[in-house]
Formats: structure tokens, C-alpha cells, sequence
């Protein structure tokens, strides 16, 4: 039940859209069939499969709207819930925002669903996490790690005449691999549309090898430091930059893209000149719905371009009320590399420290965009262009506009998975940046 | 999620508008007068046996269900508009076995009685089939079998009760007090959570609860469009596990420093008008010079340190490592439990859990295995002495019964160890804020949480604030700005030399604490009394971004 095709999925909405006796009414019917398995101490933990299909109905009347949710879909139920928002609707007071819905768009369709990944099973599961431990009990380690995939769909209609459809898969992996004497710790993420292209046994070695190398680090002084950032960290700290870009609070005054005396940035350049941030949804590498918040269609379309901000989120009250087109907030975020590799960047580099990852990353100053967090599971002094030596974590106060502003080099694009969630999901490369501010050293591992 | 996260995710925090799409939707939509509604007691017990029934006839050799039903209200307001009301709800059971030594979980939200058999035979299927990676066998604390048993959250008001009118007409005025005082923008809100939640185990247990928590809140926003500069100021309330009579402000539930702090009841309307001036105030207040100060901290900002340094940390399992690949893992190693002289911190920190805590978060009469509540130390006199346990790792620390820190945030969630309140406990001798404050010659005041970072094993930390207050010789002398603090959380609590008496102690807490994957909700209380911190690190936030 949990995967409706897009001719099932219509055929509900018909029907719901058909019990409507409001002024308007939009449905919204989604379902998910998920899994994982999580293990820590070089054992399974928790493993566990989640089906859910649920159909919300917003009816209005005015400006007054009401919402109700079901997960039964014969008629008398759909129309149940259709009576129910209407109720709804008329006891609610009148929202001077509301905005009607949008009339039928046209969507370019965008390949987020793979049969590979639809088709995961709990031995699937069970074997991605042994071949993620057995090569960690060879080498004195212990693995903790979670794997989770995802098949779902996503679809709407309103009274207008709109219908969207969209079905997408997601795997996602991370596993922390840790030394047994406890000095040493690596980390590896991996996110994909189409499971065939995960291997949790290679990923796995990445993250043995840096707990290996990273173990019994030596302490350097805080302060400002030329870093590589992995795409992990880095699209983190990007990643955190995009939910900042929301037009309203910028035109509020109350955004890092309000300007002195009124206005936004719109259109300055506020980056270095190579820096190139941009949304695509058919990017066949990091793929997203064609359609967005309430059934806007996403486009490709530049957010910084040669440094300079193009484009801001506007939802479409306040889009409404600047006269301009909505902008939906991106389903992907895409900053454009170059061709350095990992080790060309290591081998110009004269002193510096390479960051595996952020963890723990949270706002100091929204002025500024100024974040703090630590760095995490692989920290690295390069000298002379060499990995010298693992060094402890640092706290870092930074803010992505002052890291984009002192961009040195750009290195390749790799797909960002799940950290603490904030760069997914994202292509980003490696970035060395100059005068990165690390403010105080921590003794975690 | 920490309660931040919740309002940055909600659109609510510095965003605008809060559309439903944003809510994490804890369940379905419903009115207002469907949360008022209760299942029969009688009922829950039928369904229970079901599956306690239906899981033993498959071979498990013990079981626990629970039958949930999650209610939440949101109220959302912003300047002089509604911008949200959504009611919801969300009913099923979990059902959770151990079968051939290994632990099994499987959730339904369709209560009949074949639904119910097949969720716990395939409850049963998973233990037998984790069974086979184990290492050893599940070892399950004691816990005699309670009986027909019930809770209730002893609240005078259930805000669920008072209409939504008196809601809306709360929070817009809140609103119209903080742009009067000053204030570009407010976003304000109530939230409010009903966890009516009936566990039963083969053990003989079945135990009714009733469970309220309440969360009014509020952003402002002052802008100066001249020099693009702007403060926020949020609300110096707390979460409470207490009904609407949060809101019933008596004068004796305020504590007058330099702003009015609350204690147990909150004067929302006071605290908006307050903001939206001393919004205005940061402004114009000086940018912190960084250095060594003695820090006071109060009770609204001090129980987010508590929380991150003391709470995490001395959670079992994180220090046993089934944490370390998301939330991380701990520096209160067992040895340093083991050799019962571990300095956490100087003489004066004694840190207690408390599951029994009248009006705190975290407040019930039995966890989500059907322990019965209580309180007990984790730090004594400065010295690491326990942990927060639940039934399978008691063994681990040689006790002979869980401490009853088990919960799951949904039926639908399988239960775990979380967090417990934990408070700092207050001076012995009779002490004032101002009594604090007259003996620091070069040092900071906070008010209010703010900004808060902590490293995967707890030692690095980096907290904001919401106001702040510079002392000098024993007397503030002004407000300041992009003020944070960073320590190592050893040589933090080593360095606290004061602690304000009992009179002064009040709860703050998270609403939805974040842990686990996939991700689960608790929420917590921690109290204290106003501390002093000598010679932490301060750094200047200020930053120019052209």
C-alpha cells in the first residue's frame, strides 16, 4: 500500500477533491516504506521497517482554512476527512497570509526512484552492517553505525486543477569506526538514490583507516588555520548558509542578506568571484522532485553566481507582496568544483589542518552567520605538504560567508550524506580555505 | 532536537511565516475537542492482554506493552496575526519482547485484536532473529509486577480545557506589549503536549498515566535599518510538566533582579514588555571585551550547561559506546565511576536525578518499563557516583534495579534510556542573587539560554546567553553584547565557588531533547539555584561580514 503509482495516487485525490463543498480545497497524499539497522559495539543494536501512507485535506472558505489527516482510503472515510476540514476551516480565524492555490503547473519529471533501493530487504540490511564490522573486529576496532532507506511517494491536487506527482528512493549510511584503546576515531558517510552504488564494505575502510591514523593526536595551539574541508564539512556549513537566505527576514531586516540602510544583498557580491552555488533537480548524481512547497515548480537555477547572490527564497505570500515570482525553497544544493584532487591540495599546502567532519554545529550571531561546532572523527596537521600528524579537535566560531570569502582552492565534488543533517542533500567539493577560525581545543575523540 | 532546533525547523525562530507544512507533525490533525476525549482505562487493559497473550504463545519470555495516545496543541502567533493552530493526535501500541535472549519491537496503530496478535508475533520473529548476532543474552533487572496502578500529572489546569479565544488573546496581546516597549518583530507560541500513556508487562504490571506539559514562548526581533544591525530577545520562560496554572502568575513567583526572573508561574505579558525594551537595550550595549571572567549564572540559562555537561555525559549508554556513531560517546569513563574519587567538580556540586520532581518535564510515576520513579545522586561533593540506568543495564553496575530512566517518544518508538531530570542543588547557606553578585569583582551575569555547542564526549563546551549583565567590584555596571563562554566541563564545575540558597532554585528545561537513530524526543527539567563560575574563558561573537 505504501507506494502508490501515479494513476492510484489521482484517482484518491479525484475523489477527495470531488467531496469538497468549500471555496477551495487542496489534498496532499504521501506514503513511505522504511528501513534500517542500527549496530554499535560490533553488534546489531536495532533493526526495524516503517509503512505509513497518510492523506491531508486543507479546505477554505476565505482566508479561513482547516487541515485533517487520515490513513483510510475508502470513500466514506475520504469524505470524512473532507467534512472534517471544512469544519475545521469555518472555526478558524481569518489568516490574512492565506494564499489560494496555485492553478496546474506544468513539472519536469526527475529520476529519484530506483528499483534497487525499493527492493532492500532486512538481510540486505543485516549483511550491509556485517561487512561494515567484520573488517572492524580484524583490526582491534569497534564499529557503531546505521544504515536507513527510504521508498516513497509524494503527490497533490487541488480545486484549481493542479495534480503533482513524485516517487523517490534514499539510502543512507554512516558508521564510526573507533579504536579500542579509546585514542583513536574516523567517520564515513554515503547517500544515494540507487543502493547499487553503496558498498558499506569500502566505505567502512575509509573510516577504519583515518580511526587508525588519527589515534594518540597531538595538541596544536587554536587560532587561524588554512583548512581542507572534506565535502562532509564543508556542505554542513553551506548547507546552514541556504536556510538563511529566506527573502522575508532578509527585506525584514533581520537576515546576514539585509543590508545597511535598508534592502537586501540581492544581486551584491558578498563571496569570492569562483565560488558557484546552484539548484538542479535533474542532476543525476544528487536528483530531486520536480515540485516543491505547495506544488511550485523547481527550475535550475543559480543562488550565488560568480560570488554575486541571484536569487532568494520568496514563499508566496511574500512574493505576492513584492510583486516577484515564488522561489521554493531548493531541493538540492550544488557547488561547483574544480579539479584539484584531495592530494593536490595536501601537497600545496604549507601548514595546515584537514577536517574530516563538523559535529555539533549551532548559531552564535544570525547578523553574521557566525556558527560554532567542533571538528570530529579525523583531524590532521599538514606541513610542507605532507599529513604530518592526527592533532586533537578544535572548536571553531566561523561563519560560511567569511570561509567563502577566503577560499583558496576547489577541489572535486562528492555527494554529502547525513551528518547532523544540515548538508544533505548536496554535491560539494573539497574546499582549502585560508585564516579559519578555531577558537579552542577539545580532548574528545 | 533541543527546543531551538524545534522553532528553527517550526519557521518560527528568526524565519517568517509558519505554514503547517513546517510543523514536525507529531501525529494526525484533530479539533480541539477530540484532545478532551479519553480511552477506558478497562479497555487498554483488554487490548493489553491481547498481545502479552499472543507474545508468550509465541515463545517470548517477557513482554511490555504500551498503548499510547499523544496529544499536541500548537498555538502560533506573530505581531498582531494567527498564523497557526494545529491540534493533533496519534494512538497505537508498541509492542516490545524478548524472545531466545534478544529484544524484538514491533508497533501498530490498528487496535484490533488480530492486528494486535500479528504485531506481537512479529515482535517475537525480530527478537529470534537479532537473537542470532548476540553476544550475550538480554539480562533484565527485577521488577516485581505492580498491578492495576495509575499516575496523574498533579495539574490544577488542563490547558487542553481552556479555549483556544483565551489562547490567541493571550498571545496577541504578549505581542502588542512587546512592540509597544520597542519591538520590530514577535513571534509567540503555546505548546502544549497530553501523553496518556498505559503500559503493561508480564511482570503483572498495568499501569494507567496522564501526563501534561506546557511551553509558552516568544522571539522578538528589534532591526535598525540605518546601520542593517539587529537583536533578538527571547523568552526567559520554562517548559514545564504543569497545565495552563503556569500561566496564573502569582507576586510570589517572581524573584526581582536586575530583570524580573520567574519562578514555578510566568507573567508572559511582563516578560514580553521586558524583552521588547531590553531588545532595544542590547542594541546600544557594549561589545564584550574577551578575557577571564567569574560568571553568574542564572537558573534560565545555567540548566542548558547542566543539561549538555552533566546530563549527556552520564547517560549509561553512551558511556558503553551505543551512542558513538550520532550523539557520541562520554568522558565519565566506568573506571572513573569505578574508583569513587573522580573530581567532576569542586565540593559545592551535588547533582541529583529526580524522576518525582513536582512540576519538571521529566515527572511521572512509572518509565516506559514500569519502574516506579525516584531520586538519587549523581554527584556527591563534587564526586562522580552514578548514572541514569534502565532494566538491561543494571547488571552492568552491579544494581539490582533499574533507576527507571526508560522512555519512548511515540507507541510507535521503541523505548530506550533517556534522560532524567537533573538539577544542581542549592547552597546551604542562606544566599541571594545579590549576595552573589557583591563579591565578584570582574564578571559577567547571564540571563537566559542562548547559543550552546558541546563536543561528542562531552569535555568542550560553548554557551550564549540571552542577556548580560558586566560586574564590576560587586556591582553591575551595564549591559553587554556578543558575549559566549567556552570551558572544559571538568575544570567548569571545578571552578563553581558559589551557589545561591533553596528560595532561589527554579526549574528550566528542553522540550524536545534529541537522541538515538532513528531520532526520539524527551523532555527534561533542570534546577538550579544562581551559581558562580570563577575565571571562564569569554570570547567576543562580533563579526563583519561587509
Amino acid at each position: 500500500m505504501a507506494i502508490l503509482s501515479k494513476d492510484e495516487a489521482q484517482q484518491i485525490l479525484k475523489k477527495v477533491i470531488g467531496f469538497s463543498k468549500a471555496d477551495g480545497i487542496e489534498a496532499n497524499l504521501n506514503g513511505s516504506d522504511a528501513g534500517n539497522i542500527r549496530y554499535a559495539r560490533n553488534s546489531v543494536s536495532t533493526s526495524g521497517e516503517d509503512s505509513n501512507v497518510s492523506l491531508g485535506v486543507q479546505s477554505y472558505f476565505g482566508k479561513k482554512s482547516g487541515t485533517a489527516t487520515i490513513n483510510e482510503f475508502d470513500d466514506a472515510s475520504l469524505e470524512k476527512v473532507v467534512r472534517r476540514s471544512e469544519e475545521l476551516a469555518q472555526l478558524a480565524p481569518e489568516n490574512p497570509e492565506f494564499m489560494e492555490p496555485l492553478t496546474q503547473q506544468t513539472y519536469q519529471e526527475s529520476k529519484t526512484y530506483f528499483d534497487s533501493t525499493a527492493k532492500i530487504t532486512p538481510e540486505y540490511r543485516a549483511q550491509a552492517a556485517a561487512n561494515s564490522i567484520n573488517p572492524a573486529v580484524a583490526k582491534d576496532i569497534t564499529a557503531a553505525g546505521y544504515l536507513t532507506d527510504n521508498r516513497g511517494f509524494n503527490s497533490m491536487m487541488n480545486s484549481k486543477g493542479l495534480f503533482a506527482y513524485n516517487k523517490a528512493t534514499s539510502v543512507d549510511f554512516t558508521v564510526t569506526m573507533r579504536t579500542n584503546d579509546g585514542t583513536g576515531s574516523g567517520w564515513v558517510t554515503r547517500s544515494f538514490n540507487d543502493v547499487s552504488k553503496l558498498d558499506t564494505a569500502e566505505a567502512s575502510k575509509i573510516a577504519i583507516d583515518k580511526a587508525l591514523q588519527s589515534r594518540n593526536a597531538k595538541a596544536i595551539e587554536p587560532g587561524k588555520y588554512t583548512v581542507i574541508l572534506e565535502p562532509a564539512a564543508a556542505g554542513d556549513l553551506i548547507g546552514l548558509m541556504f536556510f538563511g537566505m529566506n527573502a522575508r527576514q532578509a527585506d525584514e531586516g533581520r537576515s546576514f542578506m539585509s543590508k545597511k540602510g535598508g534592502g537586501t544583498k540581492l544581486g551584491e557580491k558578498i563571496v569570492d568571484e569562483r565560488v558557484n552555488i546552484y539548484t538542479d533537480p535533474w542532476n543525476e548524481n544528487v536528483p530531486a522532485s520536480g515540485w516543491g512547497n505547495n506544488g511550485l515548480a523547481r527550475k535550475k537555477m543559480d543562488i550565488i553566481k560568480n560570488g554575486v547572490v541571484t536569487n532568494l527564497f520568496y514563499d508566496r505570500y511574500w512574493a505576492s507582496q513584492k510583486n516577484v515570482e515564488p522561489v521554493p525553497f531548493p531541493g538540492n544544493r550544488i557547488m561547483q568544483g574544480g579539479n584539484a584532487s584531495l592530494e593536490d591540495m595536501i601537497k600545496d599546502t604549507k601548514r595546515g589542518v584537514l577536517v574530516t567532519r563538523f559535529w555539533y554545529i549551532r548559531p552564535v550571531d544570525p547578523q553574521t552567520l557566525l556558527y560554532t561546532g567542533l571538528t570530529r572523527d579525523g583531524t590532521f596537521y599538514i606541513e610542507n605538504g605532507k599529513i604530518k600528524h592526527p592533532i586533537k579537535n578544535f572548536r571553531f566560531n566561523e561563519s560560511p560567508i567569511i570561509m567563502l570569502n577566503n577560499l583558496e582552492t576547489l577541489g572535486k565534488q562528492v555527494r554529502v550524506g547525513n551528518g547532523e543533517g544540515f548538508g544533505a542533500p548536496s554535491l560539494i567539493p573539497y574546499l582549502k580555505v585560508r585564516d579559519f577560525t578555531f577558537t579552542s581545543l577539545s580532548d574528545a575523540v | 532536537m533541543k527546543r531551538r532546533d524545534f522553532i528553527n525547523m517550526a519557521g518560527m525562530g528568526a524565519t517568517g511565516a509558519a505554514l503547517l507544512s513546517q510543523f514536525p507533525l507529531m501525529g494526525k490533525p484533530i479539533s480541539a475537542e477530540r484532545a478532551l476525549e479519553t480511552v477506558d482505562v478497562a479497555l487498554k487493559k483488554q487490548l493489553a492482554d491481547v498481545a502479552l497473550n499472543a507474545a508468550r504463545s509465541k515463545g517470548a519470555t517477557y513482554t511490555d506493552v504500551r498503548i499510547g495516545r499523544y496529544l499536541n496543541q500548537f498555538v502560533v502567533t506573530r505581531e498582531d496575526k494567527v498564523e497557526n493552530i494545529v491540534n493533533t493526535e496519534s494512538y497505537g501500541m508498541g509492542i516490545r519482547v524478548i524472545a531466545n535472549g534478544g529484544w524484538g519491537f514491533a508497533a501498530t496503530d490498528k487496535l484490533d485484536k488480530d492486528s494486535i496478535a500479528k504485531t506481537a508475533e512479529t515482535a517475537v520473529a525480530i527478537a529470534k532473529e537479532n537473537s542470532r548476532l548476540l553476544t550475550e543474552p538480554v539480562k533484565l533487572a527485577p521488577q516485581k509486577g505492580l498491578g492495576e496502578v495509575s499516575w496523574k500529572a498533579p495539574i490544577e489546569k488542563n490547558a487542553f480545557e481552556v479555549p483556544i479565544k483565551e489562547k490567541v488573546d493571550l498571545l496577541l496581546n504578549v505581542n502588542d506589549a512587546a512592540m509597544k516597549a520597542g519591538a520590530n518583530y514577535i513571534t509567540s507560541l503555546l505548546f502544549l503536549i497530553n501523553e496518556q500513556k498505559y503500559f503493561a508487562s508480564s511482570d503483572g504490571s498495568y499501569i494507567d498515566q496522564d501526563v501534561h506539559r506546557i511551553w509558552p514562548a516568544f522571539f522578538i526581533t528589534k532591526i535598525d535599518a540605518a546601520t542593517g544591525k539587529f537583536e533578538t530577545r527571547n523568552t526567559l520562560s520554562a517548559p514545564m510538566g504543569m497545565g495552563y496554572e503556569y500561566l496564573d502568575w502569582r507576586p510570589q513567583d517572581k524573584i526581582h533582579s536586575v530583570t524580573t526572573l520567574y519562578k514555578g508561574r510566568y507573567d508572559m505579558l511582563e516578560d514580553a514588555k521586558a524583552g521588547g525594551m531590553q531588545a532595544g537595550e542590547k542594541m546600544k550595549a557594549k561589545s564584550v571585551e574577551p578575557g577571564k571572567y567569574d560568571l553568574i549564572l542564572d537558573p534560565s540559562h545555567l540548566w542548558l550547561t547542566i543539561h549538555e555537561s552533566v546530563g549527556h555525559p552520564t547517560e549509561l549508554d553512551r558511556v558503553l559506546g551505543y551512542e558513538a556513531n550520532f550523539a557520541g560517546t562520554s568522558f565519565l569513563t566506568l573506571d572513573k565511576w569505578e574508583s569513587k574519587n573522580f573530581n567532576f567538580g569542586s565540593k559545592l556540586v551535588n547533582i541529583v536525578a529526580d524522576k518525582t520532581q513536582v512540576g519538571s518535564l521529566g515527572a511521572v510515576g512509572y518509565d516506559d518499563e514500569g519502574v516506579p520513579c525516584g531520586k538519587w545522586d549523581l554527584i556527591k561533593d563534587g564526586v562522580l557516583v552514578n548514572y541514569q540506568v534502565i532494566r538491561d543495564q543494571a547488571h552492568i553496575l552491579g544494581l539490582n534495579a533499574s533507576q527507571g530512566c526508560c522512555y519512548a517518544d511515540n507507541w510507535s518508538s521503541v523505548q530506550f534510556q533517556r534522560m532524567p531530570n537533573a538539577s544542581l542543588q542549592p547552597g546551604k547557606q542562606k544566599k541571594s542573587i545579590d549576595d552573589l553578585i557583591k563579591n565578584v569583582e570582574k564578571g559577567i551575569y547571564i540571563i537566559g539560554d542562548g547559543s550552546f555547542s558541546i563536543d561528542q564526549q562531552r569535555y568542550n563546551f560553548q554557551f550564549g546567553g540571552q542577556l548580560f549583565y558586566e560586574i564590576k567590584n560587586g556591582k553591575i555596571t551595564g549591559m553587554l553584547k556578543d558575549v559566549a563562554y567556552q570551558a572544559n566541563t571538568h575544570e567548569f564545575w571545578n571552578s563553581c565557588a558559589d551557589i545561591a540558597d533553596e528560595s532561589d532554585f527554579r526549574l528550566g528545561g528542553a522540550f524536545g531533547d534529541g537522541k538515538g537513530q532513528p531520532a526520539q524526543s524527551n523532555s527534561v527539567s533542570h534546577g538550579s539555584a544562581t551559581a558562580r563560575f570563577n575565571g571562564v574563558n569569554v570570547i567576543n561573537t562580533s563579526r563583519n561580514i561587509g
